[in-house]
């Protein structure tokens, strides 16, 4: 029954984002030409990225505020590793980048899962500390897209059968972290410790570890996203990425990944992540002044949770009614 | 008393400030001069402002990330009410504290009346009053304000450097202190912290004082955006975007837990300060403004890690004893 409501509430975000672009292609038919379909794939793609990997760690009643930061370095990293040679292959950087996340993220999880802190302060502290690293690194330089191996630009904006190379990345991520989550032992517990840790601990589910491999893998997703955005911008300072953790939360909440863990999906995450960049793209095409842009951003993210808090409460008084007690 | 003294991090905060005044007065050229202390109050008034009701949301167990978004907000209305012709500055102040006002009723009511996690509704409040600051001004700016008015917002107290506004921000920190401290709202601000539950059936209006909560929250944010319109001589969509987790940080620092139910006020006005000092003083003796956003990164997590060690250890050792 839960099972189920999750489906619908997965369907209502699509069926939201179809409409959306169903009135905007009716208003104006080019919103639905292949390049601007292409533009909004490619818009997206980092965001779900970094979604999926949010996801992961809210599901587990934890937050990673410092995914915004994991990602301005791995950004100048990678620009910085291709100053120095630019004939570096590009798989080994996209594996580097997501190393450098990764490490950075066991540096959260470290401390949320050994030192028992909560995750909101530690990863604001190290939103700070991780951007700190990154000015000190930069100095203000900045990367120019000229001082970029232009393989490696070509694949920020390349398409392989009409669809994006950015967000073929999103996709086989979103694959593999929604088939662990939903099929794995390890990907169940993390819900289980999301919706009850004093009892997932009972279970005798291994929490510590569970959560550091859940700070791991965001850190991680925002090191490939930050190698990615390199991909795609190409000009990069210090500051790629500042101040997007909220955006990341946003698209996560708007998804239906409840604030306080147990529920949601990665897929729902993604298709948020989809849903934030659309509606920022459609409102000029809708021939609404763009300032609304932030504005329509929040309303959707309140009626959101609003949306899950009626549909929970709907679930559990159907569970009561059934008499199941198992909520 | 081996807790006494290490549990009560207040000390540990205002120690900090001190020794850090000390040190850097005789090490750095400039740091402890007249002209150091007004740089340092006029950054941390606004922090300040909003710091002191989010000390009290924070207990509670809730949090607001809209505060920065509602200045912004704020800025911009008292900006576009200006060019159209609202020529009183008491009127202002007074419209801009009910806009504060209504905005953090907002949050109070979809946290209170619809049972949402405040963490979620203020992101998404965040986002939506800073989006409605740019449907006010767009990317223009309001600058043409008369000098008397941006003048008297910082000007000083007569034969010391201090702006007088920080007078009032330290009678605002006096009613808020013995609002926490020394009444029973206060008392049940923390024993909703602990256990709302709990603290409903002992009385406790819950959700009553936590809509309220947002309500001065709104409005201290909205105060804190006319000074920052004045002090500035400015009003943009995008003043003071980011200035949330600094307050959050300031106010964890200051020893106020996450989960509600523990810190004190003192504690915080110190990490403000503690920030503000050590942002100042760095920056007199040239270092790169990054390391102290890493030393402030630092300091927050030490905040939690610190303490939580201890008690680790403490743990260990008493268990080894008995």
């Amino acid at each position: 029954m839960t099972q189920r409501a999750f489906v619908v509430r997965e369907l209502g975000i699509g069926l939201a984002l179809v409409l959306l672009v169903a009135v905007t292609a009716i208003i104006n038919p080019r919103f639905l030409s292949a390049q601007s379909v292409k533009d909004l794939l490619l818009g997206s793609a980092i965001l779900a990225i970094l979604a999926v990997g949010q996801a992961i760690v809210v599901i587990t009643r934890n937050v990673d505020l410092s995914v915004g930061s994991i990602l301005g370095l791995s950004a100048f990293a990678t620009g910085a590793t291709f100053v120095a040679s630019p004939d570096f292959p590009i798989p080994v950087m996209v594996l580097l980048g997501m190393g450098l996340g990764a490490v950075l993220g066991a540096v959260n999880g470290g401390l949320v899962a050994a030192a028992r802190v909560p995750a909101l302060v530690v990863t604001l502290g190290t939103l700070y500390v991780f951007r700190g690293l990154d000015y000190t690194w930069a100095t203000g330089r900045q990367i120019n897209a000229a001082d970029m191996p232009p393989a490696f630009l070509r694949m920020g904006t390349a398409a392989f059968i009409g669809v994006p190379v950015l967000a073929l990345f999103a996709v086989v991520v979103l694959v593999i972290a929604g088939y662990y989550l939903h099929n794995y032992r390890g990907g169940r517990e993390l819900y289980a410790i999301g919706s009850d840790p004093a009892a997932a601990r009972l279970a005798g589910i291994p929490m510590g570890r569970r959560v550091f491999a859940a700070f791991v893998t965001s850190g991680a997703l925002a090191g490939l996203a930050g190698v990615l955005h390199a991909a795609r911008f190409g000009t990069l300072d210090a500051n790629a990425g500042l101040g997007s953790e909220l955006n990341v939360v946003a698209a996560v909440v708007v998804g239906g990944v409840a604030i306080f863990g147990g529920s949601g999906s990665v897929y729902g995450a993604a298709l948020g992540a989809v849903l934030l960049t659309t509606i920022r793209a459609a409102l000029p095409v809708l021939g609404i002044n763009p300032f609304w842009q932030d504005a329509a951003v929040g309303a959707l993210i309140l009626s959101a949770i609003g949306l899950d808090r009626a549909l929970s409460a709907r679930v559990g008084r159907r569970l009561r009614k059934v008499g199941g007690g198992h909520v | 008393m081996f807790k006494r003294v290490f549990g009560s991090w207040d000390a540990v905060v205002v120690v900090a400030l001190v020794a850090v005044s000390i040190v850097g007065a005789f090490t750095i050229e400039g740091v402890g001069d007249p002209r150091f202390w007004r740089f340092v109050t006029l950054e941390a008034i606004p922090i300040a402002l909003i710091a002191l009701p989010m000390t009290l949301i924070v207990i509670t167990g809730e949090i607001d990330l809209s505060v920065a978004s509602v200045l912004g907000l704020t800025c911009t209305v008292m900006g576009q009410l200006w060019v159209s012709g609202v020529t009183s500055l008491p009127l202002l102040i007074a419209i801009s504290a009910l806009l504060g006002a209504a905005l953090g009723a907002v949050n109070g009511l979809f946290v209170t009346g619809f049972g949402l996690p405040s963490l979620a509704v203020t992101i998404g409040t965040l986002a939506l009053y800073r989006g409605l600051a740019f449907v006010v001004l767009g990317d223009r700016a309001v600058a043409n304000y008369p000098p008397e008015w941006t003048t008297s917002a910082i000007k000083a107290i007569p034969r010391t450097t201090l702006p007088w506004v920080i007078l009032v921000v330290a009678a605002l920190a006096v009613v808020f202190g013995v609002v926490l401290h020394a009444t029973p709202i206060g008392r049940g601000l923390y024993a909703i912290g602990n256990n709302a539950e709990a603290a409903r059936f002992s009385g406790v209006k819950v959700r009553v004082t936590k809509f309220w909560l947002f309500v001065v929250s709104g409005a201290m944010a909205s105060m804190a955006g006319v000074f920052w319109t004045l002090r500035f001589a400015s009003a943009r969509a995008d003043n003071g975007t980011g200035l949330e987790l600094a307050v959050v940080a300031a106010v964890l620092l200051g020893g106020v837990s996450i989960f509600g139910g523990r810190g004190a006020l003192l504690g915080v006005l110190a990490a403000v300060a503690l920030l503000g000092v050590l942002r100042n003083a760095l920056q007199l003796a040239y270092v790169p403004a990054n390391t102290l956003t890493v030393i402030t990164g630092s300091l927050l997590i030490a905040s939690v890690v610190g303490p939580n060690v201890a008690g680790m250890l403490r743990d260990r050792l008493r268990r080894r004893h008995t």
